[in-house]
């Protein structure tokens, strides 16, 4: 049998100075602030770009994404790991994404962004990755007393690999349709003239970079929820070994890079509300750690198969279409105007999922 | 005493959650774990190896993974 190194300690650290690396070189290469990776926000960009929502300044398809799940598919293959499954629970996972996208989108990131924006020197990240950890130990909660959203059935072949397919789809039409320089449209996709959609590193660099990620990450199981639930739940550092260096290493990076400013005033693409920094990644911790995974690791997820992982990233996009079409999602101004609304409603939802759905 | 820890179709956390709990009781000794992924082989032999047990042994047969595992 071969071990698989990037499974060790040695080979998470590997993968969290990769990204910690790669990163900060994508937002140099044009990547928007803080932001040289961002699942949520590079999904969101992708919900712009087909049009689900209309916020004119976050659209484009974002080829990051694509590479991700794409990576994860050539390693999963690769090394015989490829695992079409599907049928735990598919649209308590849907609604779970739809959530986390809010949250996220409250905070303005996912998890690997709030690792970015401190990385970065962004200060207001200390509160949401403090949501963070108790939005997941709020979930650890719940996995402590039978939380389960049951089994998965093996499923096939073509059916896991329908997810992969999609992404290829979605590259097809970039090239089909690409950016014509100051037009908001090229075919049937939307592109950002100006704001955060219309800043990003050459397509064939950030679809190299994503490949490069979802290989590494698939096989090192990367994930940043994972992280903080393992060592909460089972005392546990190996996953966390890997996010400390991501975050350390793209400090050193930024540094190098020029690329580091201190401080909560300013920062690009955040906001200074403590509180509701705070509560929108709680809510999104949740419900990752409802979900089991953080939104990266359910696009590398999904890459190798798992059909409810899919599920759960289309979630996220249908959130972000619900974030932007219905005033939740935050902006450098602030709190968008309904996003306190839908933050409690999301935990309400969320905290009835972990109490209602226990092992029978 | 052999228990049988039966994981296919669970993703993490709960194959661990379920090796974790039967660890507790003194009486067992040994367990077969049987999952389906490579990830929660990995996350159950790395569980194990925290809770003073050893994996004996992994059998792969198809697309599931048996482990043995033996308290030390």
């Amino acid at each position: 049998m071969t071990k698989n190194f990037l499974a060790t300690r040695t080979g998470i650290i590997a993968v969290g100075a990769a990204i910690g690396i790669l990163a900060p070189l994508l937002q140099k290469l044009g990547n928007p602030g803080n932001m040289g990776i961002c699942v949520a926000c590079f999904e969101r960009d992708i919900s712009g770009a087909l049009g689900f929502h209309r916020a004119a300044v976050v659209q484009y398809l974002r080829p990051e994404i694509i590479g991700f799940v794409l990576g994860s598919l050539a390693a999963a293959l690769a090394f015989k790991d490829f695992r079409p499954r599907t049928g735990s629970a598919p649209f308590v996972r849907f609604v779970l994404g739809v959530f986390a996208m809010i949250g996220a989108l409250v905070f303005l990131g996912c998890p690997w962004r709030a690792l970015l924006r401190l990385a970065g020197g962004d200060l207001n990240a200390i509160l949401g990755l403090a949501g963070l950890v108790f939005g997941i130990w709020l979930g650890t909660l719940f996995l402590k007393n039978g939380y389960n959203l049951g089994r998965t059935q093996k499923t096939h072949t073509a059916a896991g690999l329908l997810m992969p397919v999609v992404m290829l789809g979605f590259l097809l039409l970039m090239l089909l349709f690409p950016q014509v320089e100051g037009e908001p449209q090229s075919g049937i996709l939307f592109y950002s003239v100006k704001g955060p959609g219309a800043m990003h590193a050459p397509l064939l660099i950030s679809l190299i970079a994503g490949l490069v990620i979802g290989v590494l990450a698939q096989r090192s199981r990367f994930c940043t929820m994972g992280a903080f639930r393992d060592l909460l739940l089972f005392r546990q550092m190996h996953l966390l070994t890997g996010v400390i260096t991501l975050l350390v290493v793209a400090g050193i990076a930024n540094f190098v890079l020029g690329q580091f400013k201190m401080g909560f005033e300013n920062q690009p693409v955040a906001h200074t509300l403590h509180l509701w920094n705070f509560a929108g990644m709680a809510l999104a911790g949740l419900a990752f750690a409802l979900a089991g995974g953080c939104p990266g690791r359910q696009l590398f997820m999904a890459g190798e198969g798992d059909g409810d992982a899919a599920i759960f990233v289309f979630g996220m996009i249908v959130g972000a279409g619900f974030a932007h079409n219905f005033g939740l999602a935050s902006s450098p101004a602030g709190v968008g105007p309904h996003g306190i609304a839908a933050v409690i409603v999301g935990f309400i939802v969320c905290l009835a999922i972990g109490m209602s759905m226990r092992k029978q | 005493m052999t228990k049988t820890i039966d994981a296919r179709g669970l993703s993490c956390p709960q194959p661990v959650l379920m090796f974790l709990e039967a660890v507790k009781s003194p009486k067992d000794t040994r367990f077969e774990v049987l999952v389906d992924t490579e990830a929660s082989k990995e996350n159950v032999s790395r569980a194990a190896e925290s809770q003073n047990c050893r994996v004996t042994d992994i059998r792969e047969t198809g697309d599931e993974y048996h482990l043995t595992i033996v308290k030390q």
